[in-house]
């Protein structure tokens, strides 16, 4: 991997941010170049989220993620909205608990994970998210395992550790599925 | 060496202040710049600093004429509207001879616009920020790194020549995170100011800080022995970064957020065999002639990419002459051109070279 072009989606509150976060600090750890950019126009209002994460061992040009390498779609509008913007080859990672349509393309790797029901199921509600963190790192291995780890311990705060473990087994129940 | 740090550009310029010595901060709330008030008002208080948010832009900026006048590092941000109410207390600053730093993280315009990324404050930031015969520096970062890098330099440069410094930064640079490191123990250089309304404890002649000068004889003396200053500015203060433009044909000439999006557009181009480089001017006034000048002997043409409807072109132009070709591609209205846009005009001027 030189340049992995992420670009996550969603619902505001669906913890869009907070992923990409995840995956900027783990990539920091690791000592490649990356961007993080949020969406923070008005399309915030309309409900939907979305924050481009380039990952590369060089220099970045453009933090925008306008064809990304890797989607991953927490609701519907997101995948209508860039479904045909992934490259061919890409990989679309969808929430198939919140998302009820599939994608009709066949140039792309598609993983349907129901990762807000899996969240529930599991009694960490809210880490959807994150979850799709640990199954996109199954798939692509962006960072090793251990930078995975300190990535997400930079983004939970010392006086809430307590997120961590529930973070963790969240990483874990996304890397199981 | 000190551990990098994820920061948003806005939140980084906080910091950089801080550690650039800046104990005065004057602010006023506008998106997309938000953060780094919020940033100071956590963390100005602590080092003992001034956190102001003032009642308008207007207050702000004077507050910032006020505090520079007794000598200290003062600094106050905004975004493309507020600097347009800035604008006269900018000027008050630059005939009063008082260095500072104004950020401007810019948005769509013009009137209130969007609160999405643009470069459409080109020309206010290097032509007119305010009325009178009057240049500010202007510093354009493309990193979150430069963000905080910088601030010192501005404040170092301003206080050298005593004039006032703009950060002419844009919603993406703003937003946007990146890593970034701090110096351990990075000492600040404070100049002496022999000229600052301090205090004079009777030990020497009163200092005044003044843009007013009634007699027209004595205005003009001032405004050109300002200028000569920024003769010296241009002779000495130029900053670019010139990427591939050794072999390039195609020379691509775009700062701040756009040349991020040149670049990447530059490095496809090369895949497909085009010949193309990017000049990225760090400082936009003084323009940095010196490294496009450079490019004219080998380069074929030029491609200025701006978010506006054209403005760094006029520029790019007044260097190039007629040379060589100069074409522009540029979005607006807080819209961030794509790479893939950018690219699709590298490969139609490359048709029109052959």
């Amino acid at each position: 991997m030189s340049t992995m072009r992420t670009l996550l989606a969603g619902f505001g509150g669906q913890g869009i941010l907070f992923a990409g976060k995840v995956m900027a600090y783990s990539a920091l750890k690791e000592g490649k170049e990356l961007s993080w950019l949020p969406s923070y126009g008005p399309e915030m209002r309309g409900g939907t989220c979305n924050c481009s994460i380039v990952i590369s061992d060089k220099a970045i040009g453009s933090p925008q993620v306008t064809a990304p390498d890797v989607l991953v779609a927490m609701n519907r509008p997101s995948l209508d909205k860039f479904v045909n913007a992934v490259v061919p080859g890409g990989i679309i990672l969808v929430d198939s608990s919140t998302v009820d349509v599939k994608v009709e393309r066949d140039d792309v790797k598609v993983f349907y994970v129901p990762a807000t029901k899996l969240a529930d199921e599991n009694g960490i509600k809210g880490l959807a998210n994150i979850i799709l963190v640990g199954k996109l790192f199954k798939e692509t291995n962006f960072v090793s395992a251990e930078m995975l780890d300190a990535g997400l311990q930079k983004c939970i705060p010392a006086k809430k550790a307590a997120m961590l473990d529930t973070n963790r087994k969240a990483l874990e129940i996304g890397m199981a599925n | 060496m000190a551990e990098k740090v994820l920061m948003k550009g806005n939140e980084a310029l906080g910091e950089a202040a801080l550690r650039a010595g800046c104990r005065h901060f004057f602010g006023y709330p506008i998106t997309p710049q938000t953060e780094l008030s919020a940033y100071l008002s956590k963390n100005m208080p602590k080092v003992g600093g001034t956190f102001l948010q003032a009642e308008s832009e207007v207050a702000a900026i004077n507050m910032v004429l006020g505090a520079g006048a007794t000598g200290v590092r003062a600094m106050t941000s905004s975004s493309s509207p507020g600097i347009s109410l800035k604008s006269e207390g900018i000027s008050y600053l630059a005939g009063s001879d008082v260095p500072c730093v104004i950020i401007n993280v810019q948005r769509g315009g013009p009137g209130l616009g969007s609160i999405q990324p643009s470069q459409a404050d080109y020309w206010q930031a290097t032509k007119a920020t305010g009325h009178g015969d009057f240049q500010l520096l202007v510093f354009a970062p493309s990193t979150v790194q430069e963000m905080a890098d910088y601030v010192s330099i501005a404040f170092d440069t301003a206080e050298k020549y005593r004039v006032p410094a703009m950060i002419l930064s844009d919603g993406m640079m703003g937003q946007m995170m990146e890593p970034v490191c701090f110096p351990d123990n990075a000492e600040v250089k404070m100049v002496e100011k022999p000229w600052a309304a301090c205090g004079h404890e009777n030990k020497r002649p009163h200092n005044i800080v003044n843009s007013l000068f009634i007699e027209a004889q004595e205005l003009e003396k001032i405004v050109v022995e300002r200028y000569k200053r920024y003769e010296t500015i241009k002779a000495n203060e130029q900053r670019a970064e010139s990427y591939l433009t050794e072999d390039a044909d195609i020379v691509l000439v775009a700062y701040g957020a756009s040349s991020r999006v040149a670049r990447s557009a530059v490095d496809a181009a090369r895949e497909m065999g085009i010949k193309a480089g990017l000049v990225r001017p760090i400082t936009l006034w003084p323009f940095p002639v010196n490294a496009l000048e450079a490019t004219v002997a080998t380069a074929k043409q030029y491609l200025v990419v701006e978010m506006s409807m054209g403005q760094m072109v006029e520029d790019v132009q007044l260097v190039i002459g007629r040379r060589k070709p100069v074409s522009f591609y540029g979005r607006t209205g807080g819209i961030i051109p794509t790479p893939e846009e950018v690219l699709e005009q590298i490969k139609k001027l490359a048709g029109k070279e052959a």
